[in-house]
């Protein structure tokens, strides 16, 4: 099933490319996935901390190298995760003027190599399915983006091909880590040797602070966070859905695979550096995106921005942060791409996405203007839609973390600061809304036509997994929280 | 079944050699791309022969023959190397050979073409020695019959200036490093009174000779396999040699003489390891050559020229495995170089003939050829280092050798030159698919060419994701 669930898209986009029609291929390959990966949902056994669907062919003997897949709470999720966007940007991605077949192809290598990437159970096999599908991003945003399309193109292809090689080293000094005897490429044999505390703290530090910034230049951690909004401001709107949605996912979802479970005295010494860089995500890009004029940048910012509260759960390394963590990653891919997907449509029905020329579209496009309320309103953190759920578990988890009655510990400190993020969110948000769908209608936007029937197809499913997960998010928590709580209860 | 012994092998092809050029001499009325298909078969059936072949490492005390003349695994595998390698450059020729003929107006049609087809044998039979041997006086024979039969091959063209150019240059800077190599083996053989590599090694674990002498002729030897190899700061000869000669020429040079270079240097400074000099000798010119050949690529326009950078570059990688002395890792690498750089090369001839050299000549080639395009794609991201290609497990092998050995200098510039490259592989893909050209000629493949497209496609992703044949063919 796993399998399936991988390769599907995979082959699909090789069809497209021999010449298959192109969006009625990558549409049906996308439902498959994405039925598949709920019929796994509802097949999964709760209460299980383990791989389960479990496939391993062996590949190298030697190197203890091996194919292996499978899924757990955390790895399910983000395959649902992927599988519904995946299925909201094929929708959305409509009639390609040029190379429609290669288009479709990108996008469904880079839903299969992601699925891939979540599903590995093998370091070796998650990194390199995460590369398969950075090479599409670029062809997308070269080939079909618009502005300044090749100059984002080359950063961000520069930015993430030096992210991914230092995150190699990374796992290469973690797969050396162990003893010879026991060096394998099977996480669950690495954390096998990691609780019986075969990775020595110093080698930890090193390892930490490579995967931190590799992984860290993939998720847009401060410093490294330029490539983003960039990209996402160039990026066709399927393509910025499915990289801001799920890719970007990848480095969060390695931290938490990795990092976390394998490395906590690592985790620990370099806290405080991420407590410090996480916290110039909220507040310094916060500000920025304060100051953007135009909806796609803004929205490229705020991603950046919401990769802090994600960072913050982590570093908290206690469970209720870090299932939170797991539910807003989940929560934000949902948004973002809700987001992304009505800010194409907009650009394209409009030509411009700049604040001071638009007004009053709530009235012309009804519908469009209640979807982007609600991606917008989830972005920000209201209860009912999900994000709430993560960023409340978040904060409470983070607080928590070092508590000690006479003296606040940086993580309270960075809690309130990062609460204010939530203000600042609110601020671009409420005011993009503002700008874009109330007022006034001026001439040129009367005759906008709103959303057509089948494009509302996929803002619903992306909405209602919002709202589903916003009122129940117990039921989210019941997949993710087994698997952290063997990783985190062996720790301490 | 028939017992092989390695020599034959050698034997083998110089009949060959010999048997073409005296059909080339006397059947003067027949088609010379025949020739091409014949030595094609001929090496693709000793190629085959070699699978049999009974890999024997030599005695330390091997006397006559068996004394300068090895066939363990390590010469065993680059045998079929180089006969892989030749293999394709003679297919390569064969779609070359317009070019060749244009290049000699007024002459007979065919005139020329014959002797261009057959010096790729006595090359690869020159390869073919150079990897089995462990006496420095046989390194030296093999290596100039590779030379010398390169001289001819470079300038082939001779009436373009730039080959002209291109020829004077390999031929003096050539015998420059050759005379440096000569020097050095004097050196050595001074101070040790030994040619032969393994009592080389017992000689030098003596503490009474003088240390700094034998290094000094390491030094020396180090500057002439420098010079093949193609590493700083011997690499000057290299952008115009291969910007100059004939396509399949440079693609040859940058594969085969390559490869037989890292295979003589690995056996040359297996030796000098005990001196802790020489590892930090090789760490520099490695940091050197990985700084220069990929920052020299970033501006380059002209795609052969960039292949010409590319090729040092990838001399950097190859020389952080020599550092940690890992013959698997640089043996893999060689592979997965050999399938990346014979593809590029092999797009870059066909489309060359159409349109021209210069990146900018790539154009909108997704529209003209999808499937040169695609080998040019896969070509390209495998030497950028993309996982599921032969070019990242190569990678991917060096950085695993580093890394093992804290070698923290060679793997912090090698991740960060693995970006640059990034940039400068991805320009050509750029060209192919985001560009728009005016000229929407389709571009004709012929079969056998794209028949060899295909396999070397196939074999760069299959190694990317199986790598283990090659890794247990080197299995000591």
């Amino acid at each position: 099933m796993v399998l399936f669930i991988i390769f599907c898209p995979i082959i699909a986009a090789i069809l497209i490319m021999v010449g298959m029609p192109a969006r009625k291929t990558a549409l049906a390959a996308s439902v498959l996935t994405f039925l598949a990966a709920g019929f796994l949902l509802a097949s999964f056994g709760h209460g299980q901390s383990g791989f389960q669907h479990v496939t391993s062919f062996t590949i190298s003997r030697e190197w203890r190298l091996s194919f292996t897949t499978g899924i757990d709470g955390l790895s399910l999720i983000m395959v649902l995760l992927a599988t519904i966007v995946t299925v909201a940007a094929v929708w959305f991605a409509g009639a390609i003027e040029r190379y429609e077949n290669a288009f479709y192809a990108c996008l469904l290598f880079i839903s299969g190599g992601a699925i891939g990437a979540f599903a590995s159970i093998d370091l070796f096999f998650f990194y390199a399915f995460h590369e398969l599908a950075l090479i599409p991003t670029f062809l997308l945003i070269g080939i079909w983006g618009s502005g300044n399309r090749v100059a984002a193109a080359w950063k961000i292809t520069i930015y993430l091909a030096i992210g991914s090689f230092i995150l190699l080293l990374g796992l290469i000094l973690l797969y050396q880590s162990v003893p010879a005897a026991s060096r394998s490429f099977d996480i669950r044999a690495l954390q096998t040797a990691a609780s019986a505390g075969q990775i020595t703290a110093d080698a930890q530090r090193h390892i930490y602070l490579l995967l931190l910034i590799g992984f860290g230049i993939l998720v847009s951690l401060f410093p490294f966070h330029t490539w983003a909004p960039e990209a996402y401001a160039s990026a066709p709107a399927p393509a910025a859905m499915l990289h801001a949605g799920v890719l970007k996912k990848f480095g969060l979802y390695g931290l938490l695979r990795l990092a976390v479970p394998l490395l906590p005295e690592g985790a620990r010494h370099w806290t405080n550096l991420l407590v410090i860089l996480l916290l110039g995500n909220i507040i310094y890009v916060g500000l920025v995106t304060i100051a953007q004029k135009r909806l796609d940048w803004m929205l490229g910012y705020s991603s950046v921005m919401h990769m802090g509260y994600i960072f913050l759960g982590i570093a908290s390394a206690g469970i209720l942060g870090v299932t939170g963590a797991a539910v807003l990653m989940f929560a934000h891919g949902l948004s973002i791409a809700l987001l992304f997907a009505l800010a194409g449509e907009l650009r394209q029905r409009t030509g411009t996405l700049v604040f001071d020329e638009l007004g009053g579209l709530a009235k012309v496009m009804p519908f469009a203007g209640l979807a982007f309320g609600f991606g917008a309103f989830a972005a920000v953190g209201l209860p009912g839609l999900a994000n709430f759920a993560g960023e409340i578990m978040i904060f409470f988890g983070a607080f928590k973390n070092g508590w000690v009655m006479d003296s606040f510990h940086i993580f309270q400190i960075a809690t309130v600061l990062a609460l204010w993020g939530v203000v600042i969110s609110t601020v671009y948000m409420l005011r993009a809304y503002r700008k874009m769908f109330m007022g006034t209608v001026s001439e040129r936007w009367k005759q906008l036509l709103d959303l057509r029937l089948a494009l509302r197809v996929p803002v619903a499913l992306l909405v209602g997994a919002l709202l589903c997960y916003g009122f129940f998010p117990q039921s989210f928590v019941r997949v993710v929280a087994p698997r952290f709580r063997t990783y985190l209860s062996a720790n301490r | 079944m028939m017992r092989i012994t390695a020599p034959e092998l050698e034997i083998a092809v110089l009949v060959l050699g010999m048997v073409i050029l005296l059909v080339e001499t006397f059947a003067t009325k027949i088609d010379k791309r025949i020739l091409a298909f014949a030595a094609i078969a001929g090496l693709a059936i000793v190629l085959l022969a070699s699978f049999f072949v009974a890999p024997s490492p030599s005695p330390d005390q091997a006397t006559g023959f068996w004394s300068f003349y090895t066939a363990d695994r390590l010469s065993i595998f680059f045998k079929q190397f180089a006969l892989v390698t030749t293999i394709f450059v003679l297919i390569m020729m064969a779609d070359y050979a317009p070019v060749v003929r244009r290049s000699f107006p007024g002459a007979a049609p065919q005139s020329g073409l014959g002797e261009f087809l057959t010096l790729p044998i006595f090359t690869c039979l020159g390869l073919m020695y150079l990897v089995s041997a462990i006496d420095f006086v046989f390194i030296f024979v093999s290596l100039e019959l590779v030379t010398i039969s390169f001289y001819v091959l470079v300038s082939f063209t001779r009436r373009n200036p730039i080959t002209l150019e291109a020829g004077t240059k390999y031929l003096v800077l050539s015998a420059l490093s050759t005379a440096f190599l000569v020097y050095g083996i004097a050196w050595i053989f001074g101070v040790t009174g030994q040619t032969n590599l393994y009592r080389l090694t017992e000689a030098l674990a003596n503490p009474a000779i003088n240390h700094n002498a034998a290094l000094l002729g390491m030094g020396f030897v180090l500057v002439a396999l420098g010079f093949k190899i193609a590493a700083v700061p011997f690499q000057i000869w290299v952008p115009d040699v291969y910007q100059g000669a004939p396509t399949p020429v440079t693609a040859y040079l940058s594969v085969g003489s390559k490869a037989a270079g890292f295979v003589v240097l690995l056996r040359v400074l297996q030796p000098f390891l005990v001196l802790p000099e020489t590892q930090r000798l090789v760490v520099l010119i490695a940091l050197l050559t990985l700084i220069y050949g990929n920052l020299a690529a970033l501006p380059q326009a002209n795609l052969k020229r960039l292949l010409a950078y590319s090729s040092i570059a990838h001399a950097g990688y190859l020389l952080i495995g020599v550092v940690c002395f890992d013959v698997r890792a640089v043996s893999f690498y060689l592979v997965a170089y050999l399938l990346m750089t014979l593809l590029s090369f092999a797009v870059l001839i066909i489309v060359a003939q159409q349109t021209g050299e210069e990146i900018s000549d790539f154009d909108g080639l997704a529209r003209r050829s999808p499937f040169l395009a695609f080998a040019m794609l896969i070509g390209m991201v495998s030497l950028a280092g993309v996982p599921f290609t032969a070019g990242f497990l190569g990678k991917f092998y060096i950085f695993y050798a580093a890394v093992l050995q804290r070698q923290v200098a060679l793997v912090v510039v090698g991740v960060l030159t693995v970006g640059c490259g990034f940039y400068y592989y991805l320009k050509v893909v750029r060209a192919m698919y985001w560009q728009s050209t005016t000229n929407i000629a389709k571009i004709p493949v012929n079969g056998l060419s794209r028949l060899a497209i295909s396999a070397l496609i196939l074999c760069t992703i299959w190694f990317g994701i199986y790598p283990q044949p090659i890794l247990d063919a080197l299995k000591r």
